[in-house]
C-alpha cells in the first residue's frame, strides 16, 4: 500500500488488537487511500461493480433456498419462487437483471480502462486480474442462464458445449465430461448450478486481488499523468465513498426500472417454455452481453476457426498491455487515439447488433447486394465479417501502430497544475519524439 | 489492376449466379390490440379476470392445461375472485363453491386405489388429460400448450394470443390445409409446400392444431358483458396475462415507491457530495 498509516489506537483493546491482528489500521488506511482528486463518473464504475456483485450473491444465495437443480422439477421450481415465495418475483427478478447490469456497469468499466490508459504501467496487474473476473463473470452467467431450464436455457447450453466438440480429437471428449452424459441433461444442469454457486465467490476472491493491485500504484486518473504530492489526493472516505454512493444510487435507478417495470425486456420468450430436447427453438441467442463473440463465431465458416477466433477476441485483452506501445496514458491527449477508440466501440456494438440477428438476414430491408463466396453481400454476416476486422484490427494493428506514429498532444505536469505552461510541462520521454519510442 | 478488377467482378458474378432460395417462416403483423393491465400504470381489470376466467374455464380448459396454477391464486390479492375480506384465498368462499366441480386423481390411503377426489383451494388446477399422450390422441397428434405461461412465452405475448385467438379466415384458394390443420396467419410458419398458387406470394402463417374456438356468444358473462369474439378473446388474454405473472400488479405498485425512495435517496447523496466537495478543486 502506498502512503503510510496515520492511525493510533486510543483504547488499551485497540493497542492488544492492533499488536495482533491490525484489523481496524488495515479498514481505516484501506477508506483513507490517497486517491486523486480528479476522478470523473466513469471511475465510479468500480463501486458499481461492488454493488452488483454483493447483490447477485445476497439474491442468489437466497433464490438457492428455493430452487430445485433437477431437469424436471427446476423450471417449475423457479416459477414457485415467481408465483408462491413471499417477494420471491423481486429476488428473481433483480438476479436475472442484476446479471445485465453487471455486464453493462463492467463494459463501461473495461472501455474507461482502455480509454485512459489504466492498463498501463505500472498497473498491468490490475488489468489482468480485471480480464480473469470478466472470463470468471462470463462463466457464471452463461451457467447461471442454463438453470431455469427454459429452452432457451437448455439450447444455449447445447450451442455453446457443442462448440468446445470443435477441438480436433480431444473436443468429443470433453464435451462429454462437460456434460456428465451424451447430451445437456439433469447432471449438467447440478454440476452448472454447483459452479454457478462456487465462482462467484472465486470472482469475490479475485476482487480482492484486483484492488490489493489497485491499491500498491495508486488509481489512474482522467489526465493519465502520475500524483506528484500530496495536494493531488484525497482521501477516498469521505470524498470517493459519497460521490460513488451517488452513482450507484443512479445506477440502481435504471437497474429498478427494469426489475420493476420491464423484467422480462431483457430475457428472450422462449425462455418461458420449458426446455424440450426434442423441439429446437427457431432461434438460439445469447443474453445480450454474449452477442458480440456470438457474432464472432458465427462470421467464421469454418466452426473450429469461429471458436478460435472468438477465443481471441477475449484472449487479446490478456496482452492488451503490452499491444499498446504509447506511453501517453490518457487519450485526452491523443487525438488520433480517441478517434479509433470510439470506431472500436462502435465496432463492438455493430457485432452485438449482428450477433443478435440471423447470419443470411439482409442488414438493409429491400436491397438485393450481391453474393459474395457463401453469403450475400448485404447479410448480417458480411457486417459481422468487417466487424471481426475491425476488432481484432484495433488490438493487432491500431494499438501497435498508433502509438509509434502519433503525436500525443502535451500532457499536463500533474494534477493540481492542469494548465500547461507550453511545452515545458511535458514529462520527459512521454511525449517527445513519440517516433522514436517503442 | 484492371485484370484485378476484371477477376474480382468475374469471382462476385458466379458467386451471384450460386445464390440459393431462400424460404423462412412467416406470420402476420399483429392485430393492435390494448389492455388496461399494460404500461407502468396498468392494473388488471378485476372483472375483466373473471371473464377471462370464464372463457378458459367453459372453452381453453377442454384441452388446455395450467399446471402452474392453484385454485387458491384465483382468491389471492389481485386475482380474478380475490375479497378483501378473506385474506387467505383458501377461505374465500367463491374459491371453495369454484374447485367442488373438479376432481383431482389421487390415492386413498386405506386401501391404496386410485380414486378422484373433490378438489380443495390447494389444489392445482385440473389437467384436461392424464398425460402428453393422451392429449395428442385426442387431438390429433398435437399437444395442447399449457397456458399458465403462455402470454410471457411468445413475443408481444397478449396481442399474440389476442391475434391467434380471432384471427382465423378461410384458407385462399389454392392454399391446402393437411387433414386436421387449420390456417391461421398469425401461427408462424412456412406454407410454400401447400401452396399452388404463385410462389412469389406464399401466404404468410401456418397451419395450426386448433380450430376457430371463439364464437360469438360461445359463453355467457355474468356480469352482461357482450360476448363477441373479440370481447372472448380480450378477456382470455388479459386472464391469461394475470395467470402468467400474477404479481404483475404488485411488482408496479411496490415499483413506485421503491423510484421515489431511489430519487430521494440520490438526490440525498448528491448534496452531500456536492457539499462535502465544495472546498475540493478538481
Amino acid at each position: 500500500m502506498s502512503g503510510h498509516s496515520t492511525y493510533e489506537p486510543k483504547t488499551a483493546f485497540e493497542r492488544w488488537l492492533d499488536t495482533r491482528l491490525p484489523i481496524i489500521r488495515f479498514g481505516l488506511d484501506f477508506m483513507e487511500f490517497p486517491t486523486p482528486k480528479n476522478l470523473n463518473y466513469w471511475w465510479t464504475f468500480g463501486a458499481i461493480l461492488a454493488f452488483c456483485l454483493a447483490t447477485q450473491i445476497i439474491t442468489g444465495v437466497i433464490l438457492a433456498m428455493h430452487y430445485v437443480a433437477n431437469a424436471g422439477l427446476a423450471f417449475g421450481s423457479v416459477e414457485h419462487i415467481m408465483r408462491d415465495v413471499n417477494y420471491g418475483w423481486m429476488i428473481r427478478f433483480i438476479h436475472a437483471n442484476g446479471a445485465s447490469m453487471f455486464f453493462l456497469a463492467v463494459y463501461i468499466h473495461m472501455f474507461r480502462g482502455i480509454y485512459y490508459g489504466s492498463y498501463k504501467a505500472p498497473r498491468e496487474v490490475i488489468w489482468l486480474l480485471g480480464v480473469i473476473i470478466y472470463l470468471l463473470m462470463m462463466a457464471t452467467a452463461f451457467m447461471g442462464y442454463v438453470l431455469p431450464w427454459g429452452q432457451m436455457s437448455f439450447w444455449g447450453a447445447t450451442v455453446i458445449t457443442n462448440i468446445i466438440g470443435s477441438l480436433p480429437i480431444i473436443g468429443g471428449a470433453i464435451t462429454t465430461w462437460l456434460w456428465g452424459g451424451f447430451a445437456v441433461d439433469d447432471p449438467t444442469l447440478n454440476r452448472f448450478f454447483s459452479l454457478h454457486y462456487l465462482l462467484p465467490f472465486m470472482i469475490a476472491g479475485v476482487v480482492v486481488l484486483h484492488l490489493w493491485a489497485l491499491h500498491v500504484p495508486g488509481n489512474n486518473n482522467p489526465l493519465g499523468v502520475n500524483v506528484k504530492s500530496e495536494k493531488d489526493t484525497i482521501p477516498f472516505h469521505p470524498y470517493y465513498t459519497v460521490k460513488d454512493g451517488f452513482a450507484v444510487a443512479v445506477f440502481v435507478i435504471l437497474f429498478a426500472t427494469f426489475v420493476f417495470f420491464n423484467p422480462d425486456g431483457l430475457g428472450h420468450a422462449d425462455n418461458y417454455i420449458e426446455a424440450n430436447p426434442l423441439v429446437t427453438p427457431q432461434h438460439i441467442v445469447p443474453e445480450w452481453y454474449f452477442l458480440p463473440f456470438y457474432a464472432i463465431l458465427r462470421a467464421i465458416p469454418n466452426k473450429l476457426m469461429g471458436v478460435l477466433a472468438m477465443f481471441a477476441s477475449i484472449g487479446f485483452l490478456f496482452v492488451l498491455p503490452w499491444l499498446d506501445t504509447s506511453k501517453v496514458r490518457s487519450m485526452r491527449y491523443r487525438p488520433s487515439a480517441r478517434l479509433f477508440f470510439w470506431i472500436f466501440v462502435v465496432t463492438c456494438i455493430i457485432l452485438g447488433f449482428c450477433g443478435a440477428h440471423e447470419p443470411d438476414q439482409q442488414v438493409i430491408p429491400g436491397f438485393g447486394g450481391f453474393q459474395l463466396m457463401d453469403s450475400n453481400i448485404n447479410s448480417f454476416v458480411w457486417l459481422s465479417r468487417l466487424g471481426v476486422l475491425g476488432y481484432f484490427g484495433y488490438f493487432l494493428v491500431v494499438m501497435p501502430i498508433l502509438g509509434l506514429r502519433e503525436v500525443p498532444l502535451p500532457v499536463p505536469e500533474s494534477i493540481s497544475n492542469p494548465v500547461l505552461a507550453a511545452g515545458s510541462a511535458m514529462p520527459a520521454g512521454a511525449t517527445a519524439s513519440p517516433e522514436k519510442k517503442g | 489492376m484492371l485484370r484485378k478488377a476484371l477477376v474480382i467482378a468475374a469471382v462476385l458474378g458466379f458467386a451471384a449466379a450460386a445464390q440459393p432460395a431462400v424460404s423462412a417462416t412467416t406470420s402476420a403483423p399483429l392485430k393492435d390490440a390494448t389492455w388496461s393491465f399494460e404500461g407502468p400504470f396498468g392494473r388488471f381489470d378485476q372483472e375483466q379476470l373473471q371473464r377471462g376466467y370464464k372463457v378458459y374455464h367453459d372453452v381453453c380448459s377442454a384441452c388446455h392445461s395450467m399446471k402452474l396454477m392453484s385454485y387458491r391464486n384465483l382468491g389471492q390479492p389481485g386475482g380474478p375472485f380475490f375479497d378483501p375480506k378473506y385474506a387467505n384465498p383458501n377461505d374465500n368462499p367463491y374459491v371453495k363453491t369454484l374447485v367442488k366441480d373438479f376432481q383431482v386423481p389421487d390415492v386413498d390411503t386405506d386401501t391404496g386405489d386410485v380414486i378422484k377426489r373433490p378438489a380443495t383451494p390447494a389444489d392445482t388446477f385440473v389437467s384436461p388429460f392424464a398425460n402428453e399422450y393422451a392429449a395428442r390422441a385426442s387431438n390429433g397428434g398435437a399437444l395442447p400448450p399449457d397456458l399458465s405461461l403462455i402470454i410471457k412465452a411468445r413475443e408481444d405475448g397478449p396481442r399474440y394470443v389476442y391475434s391467434l385467438l380471432t384471427g382465423y379466415v378461410t384458407p385462399p384458394a389454392g392454399l391446402k390445409a393437411p387433414a386436421g390443420k387449420f390456417y391461421n396467419p398469425y401461427m408462424p410458419g412456412d406454407l410454400t409446400a401447400y401452396w399452388t398458387g404463385d410462389p412469389k406470394h406464399v401466404p404468410v402463417g401456418g397451419f395450426i392444431g386448433m380450430p376457430l374456438q371463439l364464437t360469438p356468444d360461445r359463453v355467457t358473462f355474468d356480469d352482461g358483458t357482450k360476448a363477441t369474439a373479440e370481447q372472448e378473446a380480450k378477456d382470455v388474454v388479459a386472464f391469461l396475462s394475470w395467470a402468467a405473472e400474477p404479481h404483475a400488479d404488485e411488482r408496479k405498485k411496490i415499483g413506485f415507491a421503491v423510484m421515489i425512495y431511489l430519487l430521494l435517496f440520490a438526490g440525498l447523496l448528491y448534496a452531500s457530495y456536492r457539499r462535502l466537495w465544495r472546498n475540493i478543486e478538481h
